[in-house]
């Protein structure tokens, strides 16, 4: 386990039986209360392990009712009730050579961070191995950025470009004062037109639907544009 | 209705029914014609199941109603479901 920031904590599950998974999918927790009732959310895998582990992210939402408990209440060698991973159509696959532009609006970080970290893994004969990637993230301030390190590291490589929009608070003697993401600033991040580039966009509803409306009007195929908004399964009587 | 989340999220309670993952399927909106993977439409979960929405005309593709001891399927807002295999 271990504290991205101050509202997020990535958490690591064994899951028996479990031999990898694809980049992009989910886990479905449930968590029931003494009275029987019980509340489900999907968490993005944040990971890519090869064997019967994983990682997830969690964001705390002030009025949730799993993500407290995940954030605050989980200790090592609790145990959960986990479904999963699901979900084969917002994942990366390693045999596609397409380059893949990965667009973030806060903790939608988390399942285009697998990717990243999948395609890192890959094996070099596999053809998306080769593939560029780049990941434009919107986000508050330098301190609610998750995996900052890290992606810091792997943009060390040719195949990675990382960038942050900072929405609220700029690093400090950065140049470019806070400011959202819009049509020009997106244009100038992402792969080109002509690149083909997959696309993933996860964030909030608003965010990823403006996102990809950009694309769109850019003259991006929609086809090539998957979107994934992040939010809770509801409860369950 | 405007808080909804992508059909991705119903691969979960979906594979409660399905052995292979139906979101990434095709499926045909029998209201106005649109053809596309289950994971683009609409998710509303709700206290009881979840609803898809075809994202083109808003009608009901797939409504999951779960009571505990029963969970129940009804399909009829899809003209076909196509699986791509392998």
């Amino acid at each position: 386990m271990g504290q991205e920031t101050p509202t997020a904590r990535t958490l690591r599950l064994r899951l028996p039986g479990l031999t990898g998974h694809r980049a992009g999918q989910h886990v479905d927790v449930r968590l029931t209360a003494p009275d029987g009732y019980t509340a489900v959310r999907s968490y993005s895998v944040a990971s890519a392990l090869p064997g019967d582990e994983l990682e997830l992210t969690v964001e705390e939402l002030a009025d949730g009712e799993v993500s407290p408990y995940l954030v605050h209440g989980v200790s090592v060698g609790d145990q959960l009730e986990v479904r999963g991973p699901v979900g084969g159509w917002f994942v990366w696959d390693p045999a596609d050579p397409s380059p893949v532009q990965l667009i973030a609006g806060g903790s939608g970080v988390v399942p285009l961070m697998a990717m990243i970290r999948a395609h890192a893994a890959t094996d070099p004969a596999s053809p998306g191995a080769a593939a560029e990637f780049r990941l434009l993230y919107s986000v508050q301030s330098p301190d609610a950025a998750y995996y900052s390190a890290e992606l810091e590291e792997l943009a060390a490589s040719a195949l990675l470009t990382v960038t942050h929009i900072y929405t609220r608070e700029a690093p400090a003697g950065s140049p470019v004062p806070p400011r959202r993401l819009d049509a020009a600033t997106l244009s100038a991040a992402v792969l080109p037109v002509a690149a083909n580039p997959a696309f993933f966009i996860c964030g909030a509803t608003v965010f990823v639907e403006t996102v990809a409306d950009w694309l769109v009007q850019a003259g991006y195929p929609a086809a090539r544009i998957k979107t994934e908004r992040y939010g809770g399964m509801g409860t369950t009587p | 209705m405007s808080d909804y989340l992508d059909g991705n999220a119903a691969a979960g309670p979906l594979s409660e029914f399905f052995a292979i993952d139906v979101t990434s399927a095709r499926g045909r909106c029998v209201h106005c014609g649109r053809t596309d993977a289950l994971a683009t439409a609409r998710l509303y979960p709700n206290s009881h199941g979840l609803l898809l929405r075809c994202p083109g005309c808003t009608e009901i593709l797939l409504r999951m109603v779960d009571t505990g001891d029963t969970v129940c399927l009804d399909l009829h807002g899809l003209s076909f479901v196509e699986l791509r295999r392998g």
